[in-house]
């Protein structure tokens, strides 16, 4: 071969690792693709079957069960719906009754069985998405109502 | 008082960092000496005002002074004095003071060693800084200014944030900023490369330690950062692929790639606009990695500000940063020519092969953590991608490189041959496959495919690192006198190298063979993870200055025999009244046993977060061996004479086209 022939398959060679990368990368990101939904969108009913979503919502007030063991059973609700949800495991430090939290897992029958549950370390603190979905175009939380209720601190 | 002294120290700075770009520019474009001169004293005088500006604000700390607005927000009076001290970075304002500051040390490093660079290429690249400074400076005086006072003074602060109180917590932040605001040295060298036409070897010499340098702070930074998750966030991981460690770790992968390039673009003048190319992105993903974090566009523990304003001055900012810097780089860098042609199998080939896994390894770290936030601007829905997805992106991007090191550490530069690399080789890869067959079996009992695949390039990185060492040892008369003409930067390649050989080692086993229970205990009872007793002692009430906990007491055993007693905390901060996870951890090299405190349960009992992981401090180690490595190469002789020998040639500033 000469220099410019092997410099054309070197080329050609790393253009096609990269394609493979490029096809692995995406792959994989379909596949791990998350979104986020709030208990109206899944009461709404948008939803495919066995789907891994993220959670978000409030954690209704006077919800929490303890269950056998490790066992927690809680209700999220957004302004709209609420979504019983079912864990087994240890809760965040910051998990309380009316504040924002995030859970990850799927959809079983009418509950939500959750994975993983997350809530970060701020007292105030409400996912972004949700807030952004509480928020009225006008800018005012669409359920203040449901807030009181809640009875956040 | 203070706090005004420091608020108007900075805009004195402002000041002379419009100086110090204005003035070498100038002095650059006319060919005036003196004026190019300026750069210097002005990045000496920066940095010594900012210093100043930055012990204002610790005064203000030290001294509980909680009418600045920033101390009450990040300040408790019973917050003890060395968290006080560490505060200063503890949110926005404070910390981008001090990413100020490590950009006014690094500018004024580079004012003072180098004296023997050519004038023009020390006066463009002080003006570069100084433009960065410039754009940093007015970000803070524009919109966070962290001397802003507030009245009425509250009684007390609302407290340092329980998450920073950990001496791990302390180093990470500036060991960060280090290694981010580093790579603007190599980006102002890159930028002085391309406006001057001259980019030679002696070019790549003077980059390179400075490369090295912010690397190994970078290295640190992250391996601390991780640490600290492990042991503060009670979850037991050390890597979650949260977008604000992804920020950190883009520049490090495209940083290891632009050390690997300059060494090649220093011992063979080729890759020249590759690695100005390179140097550039670096600095942009730092730029990028401050945006993410300060913006609050992410939510995560890192993410302190929420003002729109803040995120949009920074990506005004890092727009005019890339534009220029692109535009400049497509204007001058056709005129950067190879000195030579680039063999395939030769040590050079290889490396850039390592660069193109390096950068596409960072573009798929890239993807994932920017998409999910480009779909919500295109107000496409809300999604996220998880670790699943780096892993299976990040790994199978990262194997072959470490297959790539052990071979081009054989292969000489130029041109070298196959079959001479694999007699070398055979030795070592043998070992590896022997070792990657018994290690499992004597550390966790068992052997998968994974686990042989992690265990063998790991023993490879490490056996080939050694034996090209060994190679060059034995070329000598005697080990002694082998292991003393080995120059510093093989012995910190090497380092380098073992580090990283460890560190896939560690993750191999900790990622494939930890062990996890979550149990509900009452005290008295007992419960058992992987051949170790988990006795719950009890669980007693403490105070600690500034925050009051349960402390449990969890006696570990094994087959009978006492191991350790942990004392996993769960505190509550008084001031923020917020929870925290204090985990214990009995640590050895072999396995690490974890416990964490979950939360009561009305009768008395407590849940219980036990793991077993195999290998955990492997990693740690792994990092810092490679920032070992970072300081020995960084401190190589050979960097230092290579500027007194270069001195009659470039000071003409003629030399080197």
């Amino acid at each position: 071969m000469t220099k410019r022939q092997k410099r054309m398959a070197a080329v050609l060679l790393l253009l096609a690792g990269l394609s493979v990368a490029a096809v692995l990368g995406f792959t994989a990101f379909s596949k791990n693709m998350m979104y986020f939904q709030t208990p109206s969108d899944i009461a709404g009913g948008k939803l495919p079957e066995g789907a891994r979503i993220r959670l978000g919502g409030l954690v209704e007030k006077g919800s929490v069960q303890r269950g056998e063991g490790l066992v927690v059973n809680f209700s999220v609700a957004d302004c709209d719906a609420n979504l019983p949800v079912r864990y087994e495991g240890i809760l965040p430090d910051l998990f309380r009754e009316g504040q924002g939290v995030v859970a990850m897992g799927h959809m079983d029958g009418k509950t939500f069985v959750a994975d993983e549950v997350l809530a970060k370390h701020d007292e105030n603190y409400m996912p972004p998405e949700l807030a952004e979905k509480l928020t009225t175009p006008d800018g005012k939380h669409s359920c203040a109502q449901f807030k009181s209720m809640g009875g956040s601190t | 008082m203070i706090p005004e002294i420091g608020h108007f120290l900075l805009i004195v700075a402002l000041g002379v960092a419009v100086l110090q770009f204005l003035v070498p520019s100038w002095g650059v474009w006319k060919g005036d000496a003196r004026a190019m001169a300026v750069g210097q004293s002005a990045a000496q005088v920066q940095f010594a005002l900012v210093f100043l500006s930055y012990l204002c604000l610790t005064w203000a700390f030290v001294q509980k002074d909680f009418s600045v607005t920033y101390v009450a927000a990040n300040s408790h009076s019973e917050l003890p004095l060395m968290y006080r001290i560490s505060a200063v970075w503890g949110a926005h304002e404070g910390s981008l003071l001090l990413w100020m500051l490590m950009l006014a040390g690094w500018t004024g490093a580079v004012s003072v060693f180098n004296r023997r660079l050519p004038a023009d290429i020390t006066a463009t690249t002080l003006a570069v800084l100084g433009a960065i400074s410039i754009g940093f400076l007015s970000f803070m005086l524009l919109t966070s200014n962290p001397f802003d006072r507030h009245f009425p003074v509250p009684a007390d602060g609302k407290d340092l944030n329980p998450l920073l109180q950990d001496p791990g917590l302390i180093i990470h932040p500036p060991m960060l900023y280090m290694g981010y605001v580093g790579f603007s040295v190599a980006f102002a060298f890159a930028i002085a490369a391309l406006v001057s036409g001259r980019l030679d070897g002696a070019w790549a010499r003077w980059t390179r330690p400075w490369t090295t340098t912010a690397w190994l702070f970078l290295t640190m930074g992250i391996t601390l950062g991780s640490w600290w998750a492990y042991h503060e966030l009670g979850w037991g991981g050390w890597w979650f692929w949260d977008p604000v460690e992804n920020a950190s770790f883009m520049p490090w992968l495209v940083g290891t790639a632009l050390i690997h390039s300059l060494a090649v673009t220093e011992k063979r003048g080729l890759l020249k606009s590759w690695t100005v190319l390179l140097a550039i992105i670096a600095f942009s993903l730092s730029l990028l990695g401050t945006f993410l974090v300060r913006s609050g566009v992410l939510v995560s523990v890192h993410a302190f500000a929420t003002d729109p304003a803040r995120g949009v001055y920074i990506l005004g900012f890092l727009a005019v940063v890339l534009g220029s810097a692109f535009s400049l780089y497509a204007w001058r860098a056709p005129r950067l020519k190879s000195d030579g042609d680039l063999a395939f199998f030769s040590r050079e080939g290889l490396l850039l092969l390592n660069n193109v896994f390096l950068v596409v390894a960072a573009a798929a770290v890239f993807l994932g953590t920017l998409y999910p936030l480009f779909v919500d601007a295109l107000g496409m829905g809300k999604i996220s991608v998880g670790p699943p997805y780096f892993n299976a992106v990040f790994i199978p991007l990262t194997a072959p490189l470490a297959v790539l090191l052990g071979l081009g550490m054989a292969v000489g530069w130029k041109r070298a041959k196959l079959k001479e690399v694999v007699r070398q080789l055979r030795w070592p890869a043998a070992l590896a496959v022997l070792l990657a067959i018994v290690l499992p079996f004597l550390w966790v009992d068992g052997i998968g495919f994974a686990v042989f695949g992690g265990v063998l390039l790991g023993c490879w990185v490490l056996l080939t690192s050694v034996h090209d060492l060994w190679g060059r040892v034995r070329a000598k008369r005697s080990l002694l006198n082998g292991l003393s003409s080995v120059p510093r930067s093989v012995w910190g390649m090497t380092m380098a190298h073992i580090g990283l050989g460890v560190w896939v080692l560690g993750v191999a086993f900790v990622s494939l063979y930890s062990v996890e229970r979550d149990v509900r205990l009452a005290a008295g009872e007992s419960a058992e993870l992987h051949g170790y007793q988990y006795f719950l002692r009890g669980v007693d009430p403490v105070r600690g200055p500034n925050y009051d906990a349960d402390r449990g007491t969890v006696e570990v055993t094994r087959d009978g025999a006492s191991i350790t007693i942990l004392h996993p905390e769960k505190r509550l901060y008084r001031a923020q009244q917020s929870v925290m996870t204090e985990a214990a951890v009995d640590e050895s090299p072999i396995r690490d046993l974890y416990v964490a405190l979950g939360e009561p349960f009305d009768n008395g009992d407590w849940s219980l977060r036990m793991y077993y992981k195999p290998a955990m401090q492997l990693v740690w180690w792994g990092g810092f061996i490679m920032f070992f490595g970072g300081i020995l190469a960084a401190s190589d002789r050979r960097y230092r004479l290579t500027k007194l020998a270069q001195a009659p040639v470039g000071a003409d500033g003629k030399v080197g086209a």
